[in-house]
Parts: structure tokens; sequence; C-alpha cells
């Protein structure tokens, strides 16, 4: 094996075809769509060169500043909701349920594996307030509050989106964090009980330390996926109303190719990649940091 | 010899490898053929792409592939691939980008086919149906409307033909003591009285907007006259200019005061209709294709006999007038330029021509651009209402994003909810789609 390996050339034949179909598939249409964000046209007209006006247009246009901050926002909202309640169910599967917890397990992970729209319309008529009551507007009414019209304002279509979109992938980041929190080995949570930790300081110096890593990969999972949030969107919202919901990559799509506008398009692209990119090397950054030593 | 031989089997075997990788990409990025296929080879179909949401088009084509057209069909068969309206601009584009545009398709975007015509890859039907000999089986208005939206040139088949107005229930106008308005004061107050007794005056779909901003454009063409928005797309005017920002005022008032019921952001098209269509509201605007869902009575349980039609009232001191009717084509059926000068093509462009009209209304009971040709009586009081009116019609207008930008067209329809349902005033409502019409 150390001799395969060792060989140049084996490397080349093994790595080749899949970088090179990898390289055709991936690379060449990112660097395509940069080529793009520097013309303006679409493929009817044609492209001509116009050199950094769709920078420039990025730069000071509302609907990309808007579109950036709900972007963020929902990001920050959902990572930290995905997360934490992923990781209070991992906690919940390991030391409460124990062995019981396959069951629960299957159901709360059930959601993510239904198809997003199907999930954006359980949504919509949950929420619904026209033509008959949601079960939630239902509810409030019931209670004697007011039923509320969640859909007609960006605040409260927000909420429902955070909601879904948590409940949907929580069960997916509770089996993710899971995996990591049984590799702690027994004998050293027995230890630190002996030695007197319990409760939220054994999870504080003991089990957060230990599943670490698996918490970072999942936050930088969590994050690259939500600032790339697409399906969910459509499904419940389409980015309305008006377009208070819409993030990057909605607005992308629209300018490309509902308006045609493919240059201007690509520059939303590049500058959610950047995003990306800024966002990940950040939370490496910050996470450095070794927990364990308090 | 033995390395030798060793090393030629290794470059095979990466050879091999990268040819592999690259057919599987070739494989991959090819397309999937059907249609009529790039370059100008003979069409293997008479391919028509329809929106999935316009059942009435692909219906009658298919019925008449069968009867009139079964000789045109034997030729060259008609086969129908459908798409759903909120993607087909998205696919059009990207189809003429490939050079594979179907024989026919339907296009929602007005300033799509403007492009497509004028880099050659529609046809302009005027000569072709004047060298067919069929021209004359147009009804002249229809072409006209057709020309209105398309740069002055006939670019898309007027399958449907229709006129707007409001249509209202008779029995809740007679309970109330109401009758037809004749100005938009009159109709607001009506709404008032409406609203003041439990019953919800207006049905309108928030979430394709459009049934909202067509007030926006009627009261505008009512106001300022017919050439107000044709004003606003040749620069002469603005949608933020004062009187443009009144009349989505106007429109935004009926929402403040509830007048399109609650959760208008969330009431889909099928709802719209079918909250009138069961009497839960008086007042519905819509185009006259609506007349086939007021023609069935599984629907329709108020009654084609208690529904009746008036135009967009006048405004009180405007310019325009109430027997200018807002007429479209419904979804245009646009022929790619490709196909238009193959001879089976043309045979199957004819027989529709010559029998569009009557299988249109006798099938289905929708009006189209074409001539009737025999007679077919018209199934319901309303339906003859508005067959009379649209044959008596003196001058039409288009709607309100009918020249707008795919962009501002967007925004005006996505914005018209938090319009009526006060999220958004007036202004902002009219600078943002000033602002995505003029690209900035």
């Amino acid at each position: 094996m150390h001799r395969v390996l060792g060989d140049r050339r084996a490397i080349v034949i093994l790595l080749g075809p899949a970088l090179l179909v990898y390289s055709l598939i991936m690379l060449v249409p990112m660097f395509w769509s940069v080529g793009y964000s520097f013309t303006k046209g679409n493929t009817i007209q044609g492209f001509t060169w116009d050199g950094f006006a769709n920078f420039s247009h990025l730069w000071s246009d509302p609907n990309a500043h808007q579109a950036l901050w709900f972007t963020l926002k929902y990001a920050v909202a959902v990572t930290v909701g995905q997360v934490l309640m992923g990781y209070l169910l991992a906690l919940l599967y390991v030391f409460f349920l124990k062995r019981a917890s396959a069951l629960i397990r299957t159901l709360v992970f059930f959601p993510m594996v239904l198809p997003t729209v199907a999930v954006g319309l359980l949504f919509k008529a949950l929420f619904q307030i026209a033509p008959q009551y949601g079960p939630v507007n239902q509810l409030l009414v019931d209670v004697g509050l007011h039923p509320v019209d969640w859909f007609s304002g960006t605040g409260t279509a927000f909420v429902v989106l955070i909601i879904m979109d948590i409940w949907r992938s929580m069960g997916f980041y509770a089996v993710l964090l899971y995996a990591g929190l049984v590799d702690i080995p027994d004998d050293l949570l027995e230890s630190a009980r002996l030695d007197g930790a319990s409760g939220l300081r054994l999870v504080r110096h003991i089990v957060l330390p230990l599943s670490f890593p698996v918490l970072m990969s999942s936050l930088i999972f969590s994050i690259n996926g939500t600032l790339k949030v697409f399906d969910s969107i459509v499904a419940l919202t389409n980015g309305g109303p008006g377009s208070g919901t819409t993030p990057l990559t909605l607005l992308m799509f629209n300018t490309a190719f509902d308006y045609g506008n493919y240059g201007y398009g690509s520059a939303i692209a590049f500058l959610l990649t950047v995003v990306c990119l800024l966002v990940t090397l950040v939370i490496f950054r910050v996470t450095r940091r070794d927990l364990t030593k308090g | 010899m033995i390395a030798t031989s060793t090393r030629s089997k290794r470059r095979l075997l990466g050879v091999s490898a990268c040819a592999a990788a690259l057919t599987l990409l070739t494989a991959a990025c090819g397309g999937t053929g059907g249609g009529s296929g790039s370059g100008s080879a003979a069409p293997s179909s008479f391919s028509f792409m329809s929106a999935t949401e316009n059942t009435v088009d692909r219906a009658v084509l298919t019925s008449m592939s069968k009867n009139e057209c079964a000789a045109e069909n034997k030729a060259l068969p008609l086969s129908v691939q459908t798409q759903p309206q909120s993607n087909l601009n998205e696919k059009v584009q990207l189809l003429a980008g490939q050079g594979a545009l179907p024989t026919m398709f339907h296009e929602d975007t007005p300033t799509t086919v403007v492009q497509l015509a004028k880099s050659g890859k529609v046809a302009n039907l005027e000569p072709l149906l004047q060298k067919l000999g069929v021209e004359d089986q147009l009804l002249p208005s229809a072409a006209s409307t057709v020309k209105l939206l398309y740069n002055g040139q006939l670019d898309a088949l007027p399958a449907e033909y229709n006129i707007e107005g409001i249509f209202y229930n008779k029995q809740i106008f007679a309970a109330h003591g109401l009758t037809v308005p004749t100005t938009w004061d009159q109709l607001v107050t009506d709404a008032g009285k409406l609203q003041a007794a439990g019953v919800q005056p207006f049905s309108a779909s928030g979430q394709q907007g459009w049934p909202i901003t067509r007030l926006i454009g009627d009261y505008i063409f009512r106001d300022l006259g017919p050439d107000a928005m044709q004003d606003v797309a040749d620069g002469k005017a603005k949608l933020t200019d004062p009187a443009y920002v009144a009349a989505a005022q106007q429109v935004a008032d009926l929402g403040a005061k509830g007048y399109f019921g609650k959760g208008v952001g969330s009431i889909d098209y099928n709802t719209a209709l079918n909250t009138f269509l069961t009497g839960k509201a008086a007042m519905l605007y819509m185009g006259s294709w609506a007349l086939s869902n007021i023609g069935d009575p599984k629907q329709d349980t108020v009654g084609a006999g208690n529904i009746g039609f008036m135009p967009f009232p006048a405004v009180t001191g405007g310019k325009g007038s109430t027997d200018q009717y807002p007429s479209n084509i419904g979804l245009g059926i646009v022929v790619s330029a490709q196909n238009a000068a193959n001879g089976e093509v043309d045979d199957w462009l004819s027989c529709i021509a010559k029998n569009y009209g009557t299988d249109s209304l006798k099938q289905q009971n929708t009006i189209s651009g074409f001539k009737v040709n025999g007679s077919v009586p018209a199934s319901n009081a309303v339906t003859s209402q508005v067959q009379t009116t649209m044959n008596t019609a003196t001058s039409s207008v288009l709607w309100f994003e009918a020249l707008f930008s795919a962009q501002a067209t967007t925004i005006s329809q996505q914005d018209a909810a938090p319009l009526v349902s006060g999220s958004m005033s007036a202004q902002q409502f009219m600078s943002a789609v000033q602002n995505a019409n003029s690209g900035s």
C-alpha cells in the first residue's frame, strides 16, 4: 500500500479522474460565475463586459443590503436554535433516556426526511388566518387573544420561519451530537462524578469540552447551510411579505433567472461565497480557545 | 520490457479514466432532446410548452389534434409539455439560450418576448399569417392588444382574449339596496355599506398580487387617461408622481378598512375565486377567463344568473372613461422562429387560426382572440353580457405591469399584499416599483 501511495503516477491515476470531474463540475462553474459578474446581459441578448458595475450596484442596492441583513439574522437565529436544541436533545438521549432513546431519536429526526415543500405547506396551514384559522390562531382565539396574520408582517413571518427550520433540523443535529457524546468514555464521567461533579458542572467541565470538536463541526455545518437557505423560504413565504424574508440566495435566483440579469446575480453569488468564507474563518478563529482550561 | 509494458498500461489506464470522466460529463451536460432541438433541423413534433396552470389552451389544442387538425397532427404530432407558471420565464430564457425553444410556448413576461423578438428567436406572426391567408381570423381588437404589448409587433397568438372588470353578486347587491356603482367614490361607499352589514366587499388574492395591482392600474387609467402607463414606460412620468401615488393610496385605503377580508396576503387565486363563487364576498375583480368557473355549477354555488359584470368605475374628474376596458390575451402563445418556416408547422398554425376561436368557446367557454366561425350560443347571461361588451368596446387599455420589466412586475405583485395590509405605504410601494423598473 505504501509503495502504491508513494508512486506519483499511481496517485495521479487514482485521483485524476475524480479531480477532473470535480474541477469541471464545481470549480469551473464557480470561476465562470465570477466571470459573469463582470458582464451584463442574459442568455437571450448575449453578454457584454461591464467592468465592476455589478459590484458597485451591489454596494448601493438596498434590496441586496436587506437580503444580506436577513441572511445573517436568519443564519444566526437558526444556527443557535438548531445546535442548542440538538445539543439539549443529545444530552437528553445520553443521560436520561439512555438505551430507550431510539424511538424518540427516530421521531425527532423524522421531520428531516420530509420534503421541504411539505413542511412549508404544513406550517402555512398551522399558522394561517384565512380562509379558516389554522390551529395556532384557533388556539389564540380559544384563550381569548386576537388571531395573528403571521405572514403579513416581516417580524411574524420570520418567527414562523425560525420555528419551522429549527423543528425540521434539530433532530439531525441531535443525532450528530449524540454520536459525539456517546464517544465520551464512561470511566471519565464516572470519575468526575466521584469527584463531586454532577448536573450542570459535569456538562460544563467534562461533557462540553470533550464534545467540543463535534459541536464545532455542527456549528460550521449549520451556519453554512443556513447562510445558503433557499428551499424552506421559497416553500413557506417565497421571500415575502414584499421582500421582507428574502435571503441572498433567493435574490440571486430571482435576479439571474427571473429578471434575466445574470451578471448581477453572479455578483450576489460572489458576495454570498465571501460571507460563507468569512463566517467559517471567524468561527475557526473564535473556537481555537481550549475550553478545558476554563 | 516489463517496465515499459507496465508504464504503457498505466498511461492507457489514465487516459481511459480521463476519457470515461469526460464521457460522463458530456452525458450529464447534454440536453434531454425532444422538442424541436437546436439548429434548423425539421421538428419531429409540434411541441407546445404550456403553463401548468393554464389548462384551457392545451385542452383545446389536444381536441383540435383529434378533430379539425387531425391531418396536420398526423404529419407532425402535437406534443404538450407543462411548466409551472412561476418558473415559465426562467425556462423560456434557458431554452432560448440553448437554441432549444419548443415550436410554441406560453410566455408571461412581455419584456422577455420583446427581447426574444429582437434577437430573432420568435416569429413575427403578422407576415406569417398573411402568407398563410388566415390573418383575418384574428379579432382586430385582440391583434391590437398583442401589438400594444409587444412593441407594435404581433409576437403571440391570442389564445385567450380577456377583458377585465368587476364581477358582482346580484343577490347581495339587491339585499343591501345597492345599484351598480358608476364612480370610484360610489364603489367605496357601497363597499363601506357592505362591510358595515358584515359582508366582505371584495375577494382578492394577495398571494398572487396582481388582482390588487390591477385596481391600482385601472384607477390610474381612469384618472390620468389611457396613456398614463405608456408615459411611465416612455419616461415622461414616474410612478412616484403624486397622481400615481394617489392611486396606490386609494387601493391601500380599501385594505386598511378591511374590505379585502382577513389575511389577504395568504389568499391564493383559487381561494379568492371560491370565496366569491360561494357567496362569501360581494365583488371580485377578475378577467373574462373566469367565465369558465362561473359557468361551472360545481364551483359556482351562487349561480351564473346571480352574477353580473360591471366595468371598473370612473374616477370623478378623471381623463379616462369606463368604456376603455382593461384587456389582455392571457398567456400569449409565442411561436419559435426556427420552426416557423417549416411547412408542417405552417399547416398547424393555419388550422389553429381557423378553428381555435370556435373550439375554445364551445368546449371551454373561453373567449379567444380568434374569430368564432359559426354560431355558438352563450351558456349563460353573464357570458353573453361579457361577449356583448367585448364586441362593442371601442378602445382598450393594458394593465398596471404590462409595460414593466420582469423585476418591476415581480416587485409590484409581491408588494401588493404589504400595501393593503398596511406594512408598506403607497409612496414606498410606488418607489420600490419605480426603482425596479428603472433598474436602479
